[in-house]
């Protein structure tokens, strides 16, 4: 089959498939409804399963069940379904479940606004539901990477028993571009027998809880889950870089579709003479640290760009500890920055006008 | 012949047997079993007819029925 | 000498941690019967709730999971449609159902999901000690209703039963009892009802049970046990609300 052409949302519905899951539960919200629209038809013809379901609280718990069953699931959201969402990735997180989150991320806080924004940073990668936990977090930056990190997500969601979330805005899920389902590896069968609950047939019962009154057995539990965290950052970080060859003094640092941007900025500058690198987080969570330090060291200085109020900063500066100098350049409330907004910011970091 | 069996460190002392027994051949002993309650225990053995009522009714899965011979049933379960 | 009671097997040997006279242990009981008779414990799922029986884990012999507050229904429509082979059942207290949990159960029955729900009715949050739920009586005294329950500030209490009964999508509704014996054995029967359905992928299946909880209420069991026929019986009536068969 040759490449399609497809909307990035309907992309990722199939990529979803492609990787074995055939139960999707959502709840409607702008921009991500195609997602739905989409797998309210194919689903059928997969022999898998559609639920609308009555609420996003009621699509994580739905999720829960049917990770406790030992299948593949998984929901796409936006921003204030996500909100609604994080009480149950608390505790998915807990019972060692393995599930996909898709995060179509909106602008906000609160109704916000249904043009693309950045502004879930901090909640997908930080947390958002209560306790000691993380998302393992992805963010593509073209259709084809989405489809490809959406079948990796549902690897390592199996992998680590942790749910997996995708980090994406919403250009990516309204944007049409050539996908190659082709060359995506086959997804890896993990063997859940040992702790699922298909019915106690021959065996002990499985029990999967999220209690621990007694505070011990609960700090085990917890230690468990850090040294799974250290595992995932050990094995899990990926980015990518881009014009680093010639040394530039500026290095841009940006994820997600607002990347592709930041790259069209940087060749542009590169006709003016000015070189500029980028590094782009593909894994928020891990996020590469170390990498970045690398690549950061050699440069004078670093400039976060965002679709947010200054999150993503947050980590760049934990990558850099203070070494160099980090500039921050972002809109909010739905606004894309253009590639001449981005050639401008360096400019005036170069002083150059 | 039908013999209540109560085991007496499951008893909790809330005394719903001794209320649901129609032969009223329950009561509440004067000992404390291991957890520190009254237990209930069977004063007239003889006189219970089987109807499994005590144990139906003890939340606390104390009670275990036995018979000898065969019972007859009062009712469907 | 030949057993004519016996614990179910469905049923661990752990004592369990509710308090004296609770009819907790009645309903697991009932529940581990009847997985028992219909040959199910193998296939059986239980969820949880949060609330007393959050540890009903560890007193059922079969599969559990423990829900987040009031989703138990969404955790089980999950579990259903992952592996509908599967016979899933949530246990939820009135907190869980009616208040927190009202949206799950409602669109679950509506979905017409075919797994088995226990709602057990006490009349109060009993976990957290005390306070006032969607089912706590007109003028009952609860740690957040000090001077009984004012119907003109909080409303009157939820009938569960009665009000998923009149959604269109076909399921077994009954309210029973387990304060006397009459009531335990209706409860039994009711019990396999909901089950048999779900056995035979016919139906979402709800058995509300009416319950004591003598601690919160500060009485003793035996005098619970009579409130509950004294004062809950007359607001939540016995009975079975709908069934498969008749179409409403």
């Amino acid at each position: 089959m040759a490449k399609l052409l497809m909307k990035g949302n309907e992309a990722i519905a199939e990529a979803a498939i492609r990787a074995g899951a055939k139960h999707y539960f959502a709840y409607p919200i702008t921009p991500q409804n195609e997602v739905s629209e989409y797998l309210s038809r194919r689903m059928p013809e997969v022999g898998g399963c559609f639920l609308q379901m009555e609420s996003e609280v009621a699509v994580i718990n739905t999720l829960f069940g049917a990770a406790a069953a030992g299948i593949r699931a998984f929901t796409t959201s936006s921003s204030p379904g996500i909100s609604l969402m994080s009480e149950g990735l608390s505790y998915i997180t807990a019972a060692n479940l393995p599930t996909v989150v898709v995060n179509m991320c909106r602008a906000g806080p609160g109704l916000g606004g249904i043009l693309p924004s950045q502004g879930d940073y901090r909640q997908m990668t930080k947390g958002g539901g209560h306790g000691d936990y993380h998302l393992i977090v992805l963010a593509p930056a073209s259709v084809q990477e989405a489809v490809e990190l959406m079948m990796l997500a549902f690897d390592l969601a199996d992998k680590y028993r942790n749910p997996v979330g995708i980090l994406a805005d919403g250009l990516i899920g309204q944007m049409m571009e050539p996908v190659d389902f082709d060359a995506l590896p086959k997804p890896t069968v993990y063997d859940k027998s040992d702790w699922i609950t298909d019915g106690a047939k021959n065996r002990e019962p499985h029990l999967i809880r999220t209690l621990f009154l007694d505070p011990v057995p609960g700090e085990i539990e917890n230690r468990k889950r850090a040294e799974k965290y250290r595992q995932i950052e050990k094995n899990e970080t990926r980015y990518e870089i881009y014009n680093l060859e010639n040394h530039p003094k500026l290095v841009i640092v940006a994820f997600g579709t607002i990347a592709r941007v930041c790259k069209t900025a940087i060749d542009e500058l590169k006709t003016m003479g000015i070189e500029v690198g980028l590094f782009r987080p593909i894994s928020l969570y891990p996020f590469p640290y170390t990498e970045l330090m690398q690549v950061g060291e050699k440069a004078q200085m670093l400039l976060s760009v965002e679709m947010s109020n200054g999150q993503l900063i947050d980590d760049v500066k934990m990558a850099m500890q203070g070494k160099k100098p980090i500039h921050f350049y972002g809109r909010q409330g739905g606004i894309v920055p253009a590639p001449d907004e981005i050639v401008e910011e360096a400019k005036k970091l170069f002083n150059v006008s | 012949m039908p013999r209540v069996i109560i085991e007496k460190d499951r008893c909790k002392g809330c005394e719903l047997c001794v209320r649901a027994c129609p032969q009223q051949i329950l009561r509440m002993t004067r000992e404390i079993n291991v957890k520190g309650y009254f237990f209930a225990e069977v004063f007239d053995q003889p006189r219970c007819i089987g109807c499994t009522l005590c144990a139906l009714t003890c939340p606390d899965m104390a009670i275990t029925i036995g018979a000898n011979s065969v019972v007859y049933r009062f009712f469907e379960v | 000498m030949e057993l004519i009671f016996k614990k179910p097997e469905s049923l661990t040997d752990t004592i369990t941690h509710y308090c004296p006279g609770c009819t907790h242990g009645v309903i697991h009981r009932i529940v581990a019967e009847v997985l028992d008779e219909l040959g199910l414990r193998e296939r059986a799922v239980g969820v949880a709730p949060v609330g007393c029986s959050v540890l009903a884990y560890n007193y059922f012999y079969c599969d559990f999971l423990e829900a987040a507050h009031g989703r138990a229904p969404a955790f089980a429509t999950g579990l259903k449609r992952a592996n509908p082979n599967l016979i899933v059942f949530t246990y939820q207290g009135d907190g869980d159902l009616a208040s927190i949990g009202g949206n799950e159960i409602l669109h679950a029955a509506n979905r017409g999901e075919k797994f088995t729900t226990i709602f057990v009715n006490n009349a109060v949050y009993g976990m957290t000690g005390g306070q006032m739920a969607p089912t706590t009586l007109p003028g009952q005294v609860t740690t957040t209703t000090p001077f009984g329950r004012k119907v003109d500030d909080v409303g009157y209490p939820i009938r569960v039963a009665e009000l998923l009964a009149t959604l269109r999508t076909p399921s077994y509704i009954a309210r029973t009892s387990v304060h006397n014996s009459e009531g335990i054995i209706a409860t039994k029967k009711a019990m396999r009802k909901a089950f048999s359905y779900q056995k035979e992928n016919v139906c979402f299946s709800l058995v509300e049970v009416l319950s004591t909880c003598p601690t919160n209420w500060g009485i003793p069991p035996k005098q619970a046990a009579e409130w509950v026929g004294e004062h809950m019986v007359p607001y939540y009536p016995l009975g079975e609300f709908k069934t498969p068969e008749k179409v409403h």
